[in-house]
């Protein structure tokens, strides 16, 4: 009963005239964000992060929860509308949702998106409130040697089940913590990989730099090259009456909306998977639970619904490390982690006892975040239409403009505008050679606090390395990240070895 | 592709151990009762990045990735001339800021990509590049009390401080 409590508190504060404005602030610009080609909730989040100074910290990850969310409808729109994938995450929804466009029910298509992502966000959120209080009251007990087991266990998720290739994961998360290492020695205080004797690198590489520079001006330069020829707008006639209908209908696609909603939700909290793979999964297992396998592909509407669900229960899923282990489960999260240790706040189980009510406002603002996001998705369908028929010459330097002056205002440091162009030119050209770039922004931002407990329980344990193997929790941990590393190594084996015997 | 993905692995191998002889300023060794120095972390951890860059090319020559199977282009010409064109531009406004300030630079940039590379009306352009430097105004000095950088525009400001501030 007093998680209850403690949620009406968090409603109060939600509901907060100026928090209410910015959740349907947010879940707005989330939406147009996430029906433009190329963006999706990590570009918005870390683009507009240095936006949300201007308000108090719960106000601001209330404002980009919001966007996390409406980037996750708003991604359907331009799946549907143009064939192309509003953001990673909406991948799966092109598969059936063009295909019903081209056959003159984008309408439909677009409203099956909607309430299933509302389903699949509803039922997320109310799996996060019954799980996040207990999860920090474990975590609460964690000391240094276990903080440092989970995020070994965190990467470890990348390499074994990130799915690319993994000398350059690896090497996405080395760079990652090397560049974290810049700027002062955290235990002896003195200047460490200052290159050429440049003061700018004296505060460290601050994690937006990177996160903009890749997510920011390496996604828009990605953007440009690959949407370079024109692309067809499909016609949606949305009516009342239409939404009405459909909404009734909903209930044939109940099925596969529960199941993406509970699948996306518990993919959604290991650190490598996400919302990409979540709804991907989630269309996997609709089309082979159906009785009717063969029409997927051709525009069955479970087809859109399952991994819509599946998308919008990740983000929530996503949050639930974040929030409860101070690991993040997304990259759209490690940024959202980023922005709360600039904000003063120390990530970890520690902000459910001390930060009580920014916990709770933010949870009970998701709640609001996703009733919004579905109405202001089904009100300006025609206002987001009218988004993608908007020139791309026109936006790209208005975000250009955007990075350039969010790289810039939370250091004031003209240095870090140059470090953030490197960056997006670098992780524009890593990009077109398969390195994975979320580990390496997961690693910046974890980075200081993997050192940090590391070198903590060494101290600890007077240089012993055994520390992490013997305690109950780290041990386990060490253990299942070690196996995961090892993962792809024995499915190889294994594949060969079969490989012989036929 | 495959020479791309070479050049770029053989770039970071190098930097990599660049890294490393920078991580070398600091003790880089073990401390008895203590653990690690402090570079040890980014020692090691750029002896593992170096690794990895060999562990890519030797993928890389023995063709066992998609990408060095590739027999794509790394970029097409025309795609390139226009990545290319936006790189440079973005360089000359971060380049020009330091001397002319935010307020002339990103109007510039902006009337360069409206006008050059997307071809769009003069009177479009222009209405971009006036608004675009009023809100920023607005939004980040007066209501977000941060400072851009100006240049020798600093001094046209000073009125509108008296405004505002």
């Amino acid at each position: 009963m007093e998680v209850i409590n403690l949620l009406l508190g968090g409603f109060a504060i939600a509901l907060e005239p100026t928090n209410l404005m910015l959740i349907v602030l947010g879940c707005t610009v989330g939406l147009f964000i996430g029906a433009m080609p190329g963006l999706g909730s990590v570009n918005g989040v870390a683009i507009l992060l240095p936006v949300t100074f201007l308000v108090p910290p719960t106000g601001a990850i209330i404002f980009l929860g919001a966007i996390y969310y409406g980037a996750m409808y708003g991604g359907a729109i331009s799946s549907i509308m143009l064939g192309i994938p509003g953001a990673s995450t909406a991948v799966a929804t092109t598969f059936d949702g063009r295909p019903m466009a081209l056959k003159g029910e984008a309408d439909k298509a677009l409203i099956v998106a909607a309430t299933a992502s509302f389903i699949g966000g509803t039922i997320s959120v109310v799996l996060f409130t019954m799980f996040a209080p207990p999860l920090a009251a474990v975590a609460l007990a964690f000391g240094a040697p276990e903080e440092f087991a989970l995020m070994c266990l965190a990467f470890a998720t990348f390499i074994g089940l990130g799915g690319d290739d993994i000398p350059k994961t690896f090497f996405s998360i080395f760079i990652g913590l090397v560049l974290s290492a810049v700027g002062l020695d955290i235990v002896s205080g003195q200047p460490r990989l200052i290159f050429g004797d440049i003061t700018g690198f004296l505060h460290g590489i601050n994690f937006l730099v990177l996160a903009i520079g890749i997510y920011g001006i390496g996604e828009m330069l990605w953007t440009i090259e690959t949407n370079q020829k024109g692309v067809q707008i499909s016609q949606a006639n949305v009516t009342f009456k239409g939404i009405v209908t459909e909404f009734v209908n909903m209930g044939s696609k109940l099925k596969s909306t529960l199941m993406g909603s509970f699948l996306g939700f518990f993919v959604g909290i290991l650190p490598a998977a996400g919302a990409t793979p979540g709804s991907l999964m989630a269309y996997g297992v609709a089309r082979s639970m159906s009785k009717d396998p063969k029409s997927f592909g051709k525009g069955n509407p479970e087809g859109v619904a399952a991994p819509e669900a599946a998308n919008n229960a990740a983000s929530t899923g996503s949050m639930l490390p974040m929030l409860t282990l101070g690991i993040p489960g997304s990259p759209t999260t490690a940024i959202l982690l980023g922005g709360m240790v600039i904000w003063g706040l120390e990530p970890g189980p520690m902000l459910f006892v001390e930060h009580s009510d920014f916990v709770w406002g933010l949870i009970a603002s998701l709640y609001a975040a996703n009733l919004f996001a579905l109405i202001i998705n089904i009100a300006f369908i025609p206002a987001f239409i009218a988004v993608l028929k908007l020139p791309f010459t026109l936006l790209a330097p208005l975000i250009f403009v955007l990075c350039f002056i969010g790289g810039y205002v939370p250091t004031l440091d003209m240095h870090d505008v140059w470090l953030m162009l490197l960056f997006g030119v670098v992780g524009y050209l890593m990009r077109k050679l398969d390195y994975p770039m979320a580990p390496a922004v997961l690693a910046i931002v974890l980075g200081p606090l993997a050192e940090t407990s590391m070198r903590q329980s060494l101290l600890i344990a007077s240089g012993e390395v055994s520390i992490f193997f013997t305690r109950p929790i780290s041990g386990p941990l060490m253990v299942i990240a070690i196996a995961l590393l090892l993962w792809p190594a024995l499915k190889l084996l294994l594949k060969r070895a079969r490989s012989k015997t036929a | 592709m495959r020479k791309a993905d070479l050049l770029m692995a053989i770039v970071m191998g190098f930097f990599s151990v660049y890294l490393m002889w920078k991580s070398t300023e600091l003790e880089i060794g073990w401390i008895d009762e203590e653990g690690p120095g402090g570079g040890a972390f980014s020692f090691w951890l750029s002896g593992a990045m170096l690794l990895c860059c060999v562990w890519i090319i030797v993928r890389s020559v023995r063709r066992e990735t998609a990408v060095s199977r590739s027999t794509e282009q790394f970029i097409s010409l025309p795609a390139f001339k226009t990545v290319a064109a936006v790189v440079l531009a973005l360089t000359a406004m971060v380049g020009l800021t330091h001397w002319i300030g935010m307020y002339l630079s990103i109007p510039l940039f902006l009337a360069f990509y409206l006008r050059v590379l997307g071809k769009h009306s003069w009177l479009q352009t222009g209405l971009v590049v006036v608004i675009t430097p009023v809100v920023t105004f607005l939004f980040f000095e007066i209501a977000l009390r941060k400072t851009l950088p100006k240049g020798f525009t600093e001094e046209w400001f000073y009125p509108l401080y008296d405004v505002f501030m």
